[in-house]
């Protein structure tokens, strides 16, 4: 009689499934959680005879080159830079983002920058004398280096933002990032990405 | 009456849940195996240069990746390697290698397709172009130089 009272208890395993679904959920989180990241770019369509014509068409004032070459050093127009620190305008020079930016607005309508366009972007943007046709034309040598290269990509993209980030503050009183879709494609439309990733050619001998 | 008031004497039984931990553990494999899947083994070290301005890349299944960069194995030398999925490739290999990704992609999905490219810091640009020229030919447009957020700025 006294026997069949004592059995062994059960090991209590009911938080067994809560431990299951801490792992669970840990996996889910942390399988997604390792997104890449990196500049995005649109390649042009394969070139066409019709696409070359076009290309040549582009004039002298609307194309700010930027060169780099085999030993990293960039330049454009007649600035020319050793390095990133350099580039980046901390050592006293006119950074690459700021000639791209002044490029781009040609605020003073100056004769050698790209031509103003006047174009009536709607509510609440309205008419702007904008440059709709300018090229950041980017060209590298084939010993380039990939980070020289990609640095002075992310300077140009860097311009871009900057000036995306100043129309939607002075368009929207907000900054960018938290504009809607429609209100960011309409700043996009006002500074359109324009940078053009060239044709390769070899620079600056050694092959 | 009498009827119904004998249920209320028992004691309702609980539900069995010995079993629960069991599925829940296999719902966590399941998950476990199929996030690793798509990983492929890398053949190549790169270490992708920094940049401030970089965008994430938000549906992975609609990224292509491309590795460039010296091989693991020193036997290969140390030239720089592409790898497409689990093994070297030539640059001719990418028009195939996109069109058979862009093929498990469902139709909508394909215009969205971004090629993801991982290409190690000190890779010279004319390897770099070659797969962009390649890329442009397999009508592949949308690509993204893979970097890493600036620590210090």
């Amino acid at each position: 009689m006294a026997k069949r009272n004592k059995k062994v208890p059960d090991v209590n395993s009911s938080s067994m499934a809560d431990i299951a679904f801490l792992l669970l959920i840990f996996f889910l989180v942390t399988s997604s959680m390792d997104t890449d990241s990196g500049l995005a770019r649109r390649l042009p369509p394969p070139p066409q005879d019709e696409d070359q014509l076009t290309e040549m068409k582009v004039q002298k004032r609307n194309l700010l080159t930027v060169l780099v070459n085999s030993l990293d050093q960039t330049m454009v127009g007649d600035e020319h830079y050793d390095n990133l620190r350099q580039l980046q305008g901390k050592t006293g020079k006119q950074s690459l983002k700021d000639k791209v930016k002044e490029f781009v607005i040609n605020a003073n309508n100056s004769e050698n920058l790209p031509e103003l366009f006047e174009e009536d972007f709607g509510p609440p943007i309205g008419t702007l004398r904008v440059t709709k046709d300018h090229v950041v034309s980017l060209q590298n040598d084939n010993t380039t280096s990939y980070k020289a290269y990609l640095s002075v990509q992310n300077e140009l993209v860097k311009a871009y933002n900057e000036l995306r980030e100043e129309a939607a503050v002075r368009y929207f009183n907000k900054p960018y990032e938290e504009l809607l879709k429609d209100e960011k494609d309409l700043i996009n439309k006002v500074y359109p990405q324009r940078i053009s990733e060239a044709e390769p050619k070899s620079y600056g001998g050694k092959k | 009456m009498g009827k119904f008031n004998k249920s209320g004497s028992r004691e309702m039984p609980a539900l069995n849940t010995s079993s629960l931990p069991d599925m829940i553990f296999a719902i966590l494999f399941f998950f476990m195996v199929t996030t690793t899947m798509r990983e492929v083994e890398l053949m190549v070290k790169f270490k992708v240069p920094t940049a401030s301005e970089i965008q994430k890349l938000e549906k992975k299944s609609l990224v292509t990746y491309i590795y460039m960069g010296q091989p693991v194995d020193p036997k290969f030398g140390t030239g720089t390697f592409m790898q497409l999925n689990d093994k070297f490739a030539e640059v001719e290999d990418i028009h195939d290698y996109i069109a058979q990704e862009r093929n498990m992609l469902s139709e909508s999905d394909q215009q969205y397709m971004t090629v993801s490219l991982k290409v190690d810091n000190d890779t010279q640009m004319r390897y770099v172009t070659e797969v962009k020229q390649a890329l442009r030919r397999a009508y592949a447009l949308k690509i993204s130089y893979s970097a890493r957020k600036e620590d210090n700025q």
